[in-house]
């Protein structure tokens, strides 16, 4: 195990929205994705953030590691997009599992490819973010190819990797009825997605899209209803998944 | 052969049970007053959810509008009634009602509820101000009498206080001392009164009395002496404080009903006595449970009545009131008593102490809505069951009532029955007491040793006259003994004052009726403390690590700081920083702890500020690490508000460093949250606050309050409290009605870290 350099936006040392427990969760800087609803676009610059090095974020992640163990969490990578920095997630995971801590990636699964099977084999769970089940959605709400993810997802119920599957429901660009119900029957038939998390979308992001002078599409989107919000996840309890 | 039950029942000894006793497993609790004994034996854990609880009953319903009409006026247009001139007594006045017909658990203070009665014994003038400034007049007869005849507790402290004390006293750097009011935190074992009557109670005293017919009587013998007889004549009023109620008190409770009275009785003897600054509850919901269970067992009580006896006892701590003055509010905001009841822990054995009472009192935050008092308080160990842990979280993010401690920590120190007395101050139960010592401010400390002694408000000596630091940098090095050195006199001087102090309330306001439930010779402990830890750690952290110049106004006194470049604060888990706030903790202990202390008591130190965080720092001028003059401290051992910045875990953490060991009259740390932050779902909410709470305290925490909101809410409610009228918050050590607190203490809360997600 040899040390890397890393990219990172933040640290949260109480996260409890990424992965089961309370968690230390790391922001990891830089992402391909040009996701038009991104609320932290601030993380999307490559190389950009806070440089720093695997160990330095390791001897962070001791300090913490009894109180993580008491609080039945672990170590989450996000971001950006963390697999742009696959060394950098792999040392990090390798020092977390040496001190017997859960380790959890959150990917949008574009640069599936970048995670080797090591990679993959130091990870325990996957919260695996798909913004769209029609590749032409895809593309205009991330700017990218869907193909990649699903290579992606394919991957993980082979290596029965457990996913949580986390889709942002944003009216108008994600409430495609039709595609969320072929999002729930792929899920299903992967047979390692433990959960579903529908993320309602929400507006909280919108200052940092002004303090950063850029274009944000959405601005006049209303966030869902809560009626839309129910007929996603029914969509997805149709399949028999666990929906939260 | 014929084989033989090994458990039966002896129907040969059973005659001998005498009524009361019926069911109860004997022991030692039947020769010796040991209530604790009595518990361990008859207490039955309980580890379900809370799924067999009962709701309100109509009568608790009707009962409770009646008081929360009154408790509504009462906000709206001040206090409601008042005696002015008869002083209160445990048999001063006749019997008082809500509504007779209504009520489960009787008795009142006064004759009125929420009538304020009148305690002058811990000082006159704050009795008088205190009624004068909610509107009403003073008697002069009461007046003239006192000024005649009757020394009170705080003639006796001016009497002996040095100039010395008198100087730090105001200028602020030793504030909130009990000089002027009772000092309260003694818990008297009110369940004493339910399991043995009086009677057994006052036989046992004159044994005790008995033991000290000794030949060659001395100061400490004759004082003892004299304070057993007036411990046994409390006992003989609180008897006629329940005959006037139509209760006889002197034999054993019989059923449930029966000890939760005659419990309360007990208690309500002391708050018509005593006024004391906290007026603990103790520990009694699986004392009480023990009772309950064996009414359930005989079918004379039902789980809706055992509930409403719990609601309605609870509504009578709700309404327990003092009159004080407006200076008081400002120290601890918002009128509280600090009713504290601890509820659950493990038992030496490895049993769960958490019964089914334990939930009901629980539940009583669902039944009546949150509020502030009582305190209840839960001994948190990671081996309680999940049940209890769910539903004690579950009341925290519905209700943020409800304060925690580590049981893990302190059952090693204090066993398994011991309370709280106000917010963090653990005490064995009827054999341990506490004098109260307010705290020292060792942020103004700092700026003594900076100032050679002299006040950097005032600018006059107050401190002795050491050298000044006098170059324009102020370092690390220069600092340190100098700062060593002002904690050194401070400590004495502070000591003195407490001893004094001590010294006339058992002389003036002897605690008769509480220490009547304690045993004949009692562990004492000084209870000293700390105001502005993370001030004093950010402001050495700054002048070691970063650039600190001094800024000197005309006097010539540092009264301001530059500080260039970055330096690690408290509240991040930063070493660097976190050993400086534990050394400080320890370093100041062994200073306490070299002080001649008043009856031999054991120096303690707690870091815990209450609302005074905000008073302290009002009397405090600029700190090097950037805190401007007059800004509040954080309060009790939290970071400064704000500077925690890489979430709670960290925050936790560094708390968590501070050494229980060398503050064990407790550590306080107020913590927020919205409750965004905590999870997804509800369920997820609840597991990852009981996840947090197990981290912290395995960490070694000592205690937290838990706020569950938005800071939106709180906004709201300064501007439209009517909308709010029980909205409970936690501040350090105890929970207040938000609509209770000055606007600026409302500000102070708003402006701390509250904990959101990314």
């Amino acid at each position: 195990m040899e040390n890397v350099t890393g990219y990172l936006h933040s640290v949260e040392t109480a996260g409890t929205l990424d992965g089961p427990g309370v968690r230390r969760v790391l922001f990891l800087n830089g992402c391909p994705l040009k996701c038009v609803y991104c609320h932290n676009p601030d993380t999307r610059r490559y190389k950009g953030g806070l440089q720093t090095d695997a160990y330095t974020e390791l001897r962070g992640i001791a300090k913490q590691k009894d109180m993580l163990i008491s609080m039945k969490g672990g170590v989450t990578l996000s971001g950006g997009e963390p697999l742009w920095q696959p060394e950098f997630v792999k040392t990090i995971f390798e020092g977390s599992k040496m001190m017997g801590l859960h380790t959890a990636l959150d990917t949008s699964g574009f640069l599936g490819k970048k995670a080797d099977d090591e990679l993959l084999s130091l990870t325990d769970l996957v919260l695996l973010d798909i913004k769209h089940f029609d590749p032409e959605g895809y593309k205009r709400v991330t700017g990218v190819d869907l193909q990649p993810t699903l290579d992606f997802a394919e991957r993980l119920a082979e290596m029965k990797i457990p996913v949580w599957l986390r889709f942002v429901l944003v009216p108008g660009y994600t409430d495609n009825m039709e595609a969320i119900s072929k999002m729930a029957d792929f899920a299903r038939r992967l047979g390692n997605v433990e959960r579903v998390e529908v993320l309602p979308f929400h507006k909280m992001g919108e200052y940092k899209w002004e303090a950063l002078e850029m274009d944000y599409e959405l601005f006049d989107i209303q966030e869902p209803t809560p009626e839309l919000v129910a007929m996603t996840k029914n969509k997805f309890e149709d399949q028999g998944m666990l929906v939260y | 052969m014929k084989t033989i039950d090994q458990n039966p029942t002896l129907p040969f000894l059973s005659d001998e049970t005498p009524f009361y006793y019926r069911a109860f497993i004997p022991g030692i609790w039947n020769t010796e007053i040991e209530v604790r004994d009595f518990i361990q034996k008859n207490y039955t854990p309980y580890d379900g959810d809370s799924s067999f609880l009962n709701g309100p009953t109509d009568t608790t319903k009707l009962l409770w509008q009646q008081v929360l009409n009154l408790m509504i006026k009462e906000q709206k247009e001040g206090v409601l009634d008042a005696d002015n001139e008869l002083v209160s007594s445990i048999v001063s006045h006749g019997p008082g009602y809500i509504d007779e017909e209504l009520e489960r658990v009787v008795g009142l203070q006064t004759d009125a509820p929420l009538k304020r009665s009148m305690m002058p014994f811990g000082g006159i003038r704050m009795a008088r101000k205190a009624l004068e400034s909610h509107g009403f007049d003073f008697s002069e007869k009461t007046q003239e009498a006192f000024d005649a005849i009757r020394k009170t507790h705080n003639d006796g402290v001016f009497d002996a206080y040095t100039a010395e004390i008198r100087n730090c006293r105001s200028s602020g750097i030793i504030t909130g001392l009990p000089d002027a009011y009772a000092r309260g935190r003694i818990i008297g074992d009110y369940r004493r009164v339910a399991l043995y009557g009086l009677d057994r109670l006052l036989e046992d005293k004159i044994e005790q009395l008995d033991s000290l017919e000794i030949h060659n009587l001395d100061e400490e013998t004759i004082r003892l002496r004299e304070e057993l007889n007036e411990q046994i004549r409390s006992l003989e009023e609180l008897k006629q404080m329940a005959t006037s109620y139509g209760f006889d008190i002197s034999e054993p409770a019989k059923n449930a009903t029966e000890a939760v009275q005659w419990l309360y009785f007990g208690y309500l003897a002391a708050v018509k006595e005593q006024n004391g600054a906290a007026m603990s509850f103790g520990r009694v919901s699986t004392f009480l449970d023990i009772y309950i269970e064996r009414d359930l067992e005989e079918g004379t009580l039902s789980e809706a009545e055992a509930q409403e006896l719990i609601d309605h006892l609870v509504m009578k701590l709700r309404m327990v009131r003092f009159m004080r003055p407006p200076e008081y509010d400002e120290l601890f905001s918002g009128d509280p008593t600090w009713v504290t009841e601890v509820i659950g822990g493990m038992g030496l054995d490895g049993r769960s102490m958490v019964s089914k009472t334990s939930f009901r009192f629980l539940q009583t935050l669902h039944n009546l809505g949150p509020a502030p008092e009582p305190n209840l308080t839960v001994l948190w160990s990671e081996n309680l069951p999940d049940g209890f842990k769910q539903f004690c979280v579950d009341t925290s993010i519905e209700t943020s009532s409800l304060q925690y401690e580590n049981d893990d920590l302190m059952r090693g120190y204090w066993g398994d029955d011991y309370g709280i007395a106000c917010c963090v101050s653990a005490m064995k139960i009827g054999k341990q007491m506490q004098f109260f010592g307010a705290r020292a401010n060792l942020a103004k400390t700092l700026l003594y040793a900076i100032n050679g002694g002299k006040d950097e408000i005032s600018g006059e000596q107050i401190g002795p006259e050491f050298a000044p630091i006098t170059g324009d940098k102020l370092t690390y090095e220069e600092l340190m003994p100098k700062f060593d050195g002002m904690m050194e006199w401070l400590a004495a001087t502070y000591m003195n004052a407490l001893n004094v102090i001590h010294f006339m309330h058992d002389k003036y306001y002897y605690e008769r009726l509480e220490m009547a439930l304690h045993d004949r010779d009692v562990f004492r402990t000084m209870a000293c403390g700390i105001a502005g830890l993370s001030v004093v750690a950010d402001s050495l952290s700054a002048c070691k690590f970063a650039d600190v110049r001094i800024i000197r106004d005309e006097r010539g006194l540092a009264t301001d700081f530059e500080t260039t470049g970055d330096f690690p604060v408290f509240g991040n888990d930063d070493d660097r920083v976190d050993t400086i706030a534990r050394d400080l903790v320890k370093t100041f202990m062994s200073k306490l702890k070299k002080q001649p202390s008043y009856r031999n008591s054991v120096p303690t130190q707690s870091l815990l500020t209450i609302t005074s965080n905000v008073v302290y720092g009002n009397k405090t001028g600029n700190t090097p690490d950037g805190r401007k003059k007059g800004e509040p401290f954080g309060p009790g051992a939290n970071p400064m508000h704000g500077r925690d910045k890489n979430g709670a875990v960290a925050s936790m953490r560094s708390v968590a460093k501070l050494p229980y060991e060398y503050a064990q009259d407790g550590i306080s740390y107020t913590f927020s949250i919205v409750p965004g932050a905590l999870g997804r779902t509800e369920e997820d909410r609840v597991e990852n606050m009981v996840n947090l709470l197990d981290g912290y305290f395995n960490e070694g925490g000592h205690h937290i309050n838990v706020n569950v909101f938005n800071k939106e809410t709180l906004v709201d409610a300064m501007e439209h409290p009517e909308k709010y009228p029980q909205l409970t918050i936690r501040v350090s050590g105890y929970a207040v009605n938000f609509n209770k607190l000055t606007k600026e203490q409302q500000m102070d809360v708003i402006t701390r870290t509250f904990h959101e997600s990314n």
